[in-house]
């Protein structure tokens, strides 16, 4: 009884969702291994070999998995799956499709985007956009899910896996990377960071947008949006909070001029203390924050920021 | 080229949903249905590529009840050519739907799928990367943007980091993202029109596909509430709460 739990990583780091996708696996089938996937990412899997409970970790190092494209990483797996009674993958967008046509191809329904392990088989998830939560339970054989990593803890660090280097299969040549454009921020990232201001689209422009950014760097906060505000051009996509965007769970959460669509509170209410800055006191954000202020965040945001620099915040 | 485009009937994306007091689903009795949002930007970009004169032909598939039908003609209102109903009245799960999909585009041979990146009643978003798998296609999820060639396609996707291009060999399958075009309305002549064009009836047993649900839903139940908390006076005493709390450094 073995689970395989794909890495998350960027050849040169390896992401705190493989840690809290370990955490997933390590209450479905035990031993856990772990596969780094990638080009000149040793590193990676020393950081892998680290994590606490991980047993092995799988090393297949080749140019075909350098960005991990779906084709050739679905290859991959199905050349490892054999060996495993589960496979996971954090539900980011690499492991959102990537594991999919694994599951088909070993004729196995996958479950998506689990938030807790009722038992070994069975699992809760969220449907309709988190009006909802699914008990569902998997088929005998085996078990493929995604993980929304933001409802499980992060496995620590402190073991000392073996690292097992994997051939790499023969790739199809079917998808070739052709360039990317990544969001360059000195601030953490999104879904890991410990506290996450967004903005909606009561911020009313991009330009306005910016008046998140000197809160942001006081708190050592990362920087979000709400569906609204990506739609109407403010900040890229990456920026999305929501169903269809990116679940984040920090230990505080600022929306400011948000008026909380359903589809954007799945994405954030499981912050530990929520935030609302917002002129209509009606609002349905209100309804899930600890604390409210009502009023025109344009006086609100630059108050905040100089009560932030009295307090000794920089 | 063909181009295929599998939609989903779903609940509006506006209606509230409720959970059932016995915990056996969703209250879907009188509740307005409508095409799944990502699906209707999907049949938007297929009818771009048509009026570009790269898409010869749209069809619309849906796998659903009798009601599905509807969700056909308004794919058929926006521009598609035809329609084919796979009909059930059974939950048809993700990987079910890839294989009747698959049997679909075995007989109908498009070079280009393009369906939503998931439906939003169940979330799964899985479809589309099944059937490419199913087909041994590559594909272009979460789709951003296309810039479709005769033999090869660069779809830009919306990733976690920003935004990723890659180069895939036609036939291929694409999913959509929000952002990839804003969905057109059916004017009301298009909307006589389609109900004009054909939509062919299959069963799953036609095309050779056991449907039999391999999950089991124990239940669905409500989420977690959250409290409403209080609102508060001054930035000051926002601070000095959240300090209070833990959650300030």
């Amino acid at each position: 009884m073995t689970s395989l739990v794909l890495a998350e990583h960027d050849n040169a780091a390896l992401k705190d969702a493989t840690h809290k996708t370990v955490t997933a696996a390590a209450q479905i089938s035990t031993p856990v291994h772990v596969l780094v996937a990638g080009e000149n990412c040793a590193g990676v899997a020393e950081a892998a070999a680290k994590i606490t409970g991980v047993e092995k970790v799988l090393l297949a190092d080749a140019p075909a998995y350098a960005r991990q494209l779906a084709e050739p990483m679905e290859t991959l797996i199905l050349s490892l799956a054999d060996k495993y009674d589960a496979v996971l993958a954090p539900a980011t967008t690499t492991g959102k499709n990537i594991l999919p046509r694994v599951a088909a191809k070993l004729d196995t329904p996958q479950v998506s985007e689990i938030v807790r392990v009722l038992s070994p088989d069975t699992f809760e998830r969220p449907i309709y956009a988190g009006n909802a939560i699914e008990t569902v339970q998997a088929p005998a054989g085996k078990t493929i899910v995604t993980v929304r990593t933001t409802a499980f803890v992060a496995a620590a660090e402190g073991g000392q896996a073996v690292i097992e280097k994997v051939a790499a299969p023969a790739d199809s040549g079917l998808s070739k990377f052709a360039g990317e454009t990544l969001s360059k921020s000195e601030r953490p990232e999104l879904t890991s960071a410990r506290i996450v201001i967004s903005g909606g689209r009561g911020l009313g422009s991009r330009e306005n947008f910016k008046l998140l950014d000197s809160i942001a760097d006081k708190l050592h906060a990362a920087v979000g949006a709400s569906r609204a505000a990506v739609d109407a051009g403010f900040v890229p996509n990456d920026y999305q909070v929501g169903q269809t965007g990116k679940a984040v769970a920090p230990d505080l959460y600022i929306a400011v001029g948000i008026s909380g669509a359903i589809q954007h509170l799945a994405g954030m209410k499981d912050s530990r203390k929520i935030v609302a800055i917002n002129k209509d006191g009606e609002a349905p954000i209100f309804q899930v924050a600890d604390y409210g202020l009502v009023g025109d965040l344009f006086k609100i945001l630059p108050e905040l920021d100089e009560e932030l620099a009295k307090r000794g915040y920089k | 080229m063909k181009v295929l485009v599998p939609v989903k009937r779903v609940i509006d994306y506006n209606v509230k949903v409720r959970v059932k007091a016995d915990q056996s689903g969703v209250d879907l009795a009188n509740v307005k249905m409508s095409m799944n949002p990502f699906d209707e930007i999907a049949v938007e970009e297929a009818m771009r590529l048509k009026e570009k004169g790269k898409a010869t032909e749209v069809i619309a598939v849906s796998i659903g009840p009798g009601q599905a039908s509807e969700t056909i003609r308004t794919a058929l209102a926006m521009g598609a050519d035809r329609g084919i109903l796979v009909k059930t009245d059974q939950t048809v799960e993700p990987l079910a739907v890839a294989k009747i999909l698959k049997a679909i585009v075995d007989i109908e041979q498009p070079a280009l799928v393009i369906t939503g990146k998931q439906a939003i009643d169940d979330d799964s978003n899985q479809v589309g990367q099944m059937l490419a798998a199913l087909l041994g296609w590559p594909q272009g999820t979460f789709a951003h943007s296309l810039e479709l060639g005769d033999s090869s396609a660069k779809i830009t996707r919306e990733i976690d980091g920003g935004l990723q291009t890659v180069e895939v060999k036609l036939p291929a399958v694409m999913t959509t993202d929000l952002r990839l075009n804003e969905p057109r309305y059916a004017s009301l002549p298009n909307i006589m029109k389609a109900k004009k064009k054909p939509i062919d009836e299959k069963s799953a047993a036609d095309l050779g596909v056991d449907i039999t649900p391999r999950f089991k839903v124990l239940k669905v139940s409500e989420p977690p509430k959250r409290g409403g908390g209080v609102k508060l006076a001054s930035v000051g005493e926002l601070l000095d709460r959240l300090k209070t709390d833990g959650v300030l450094p």
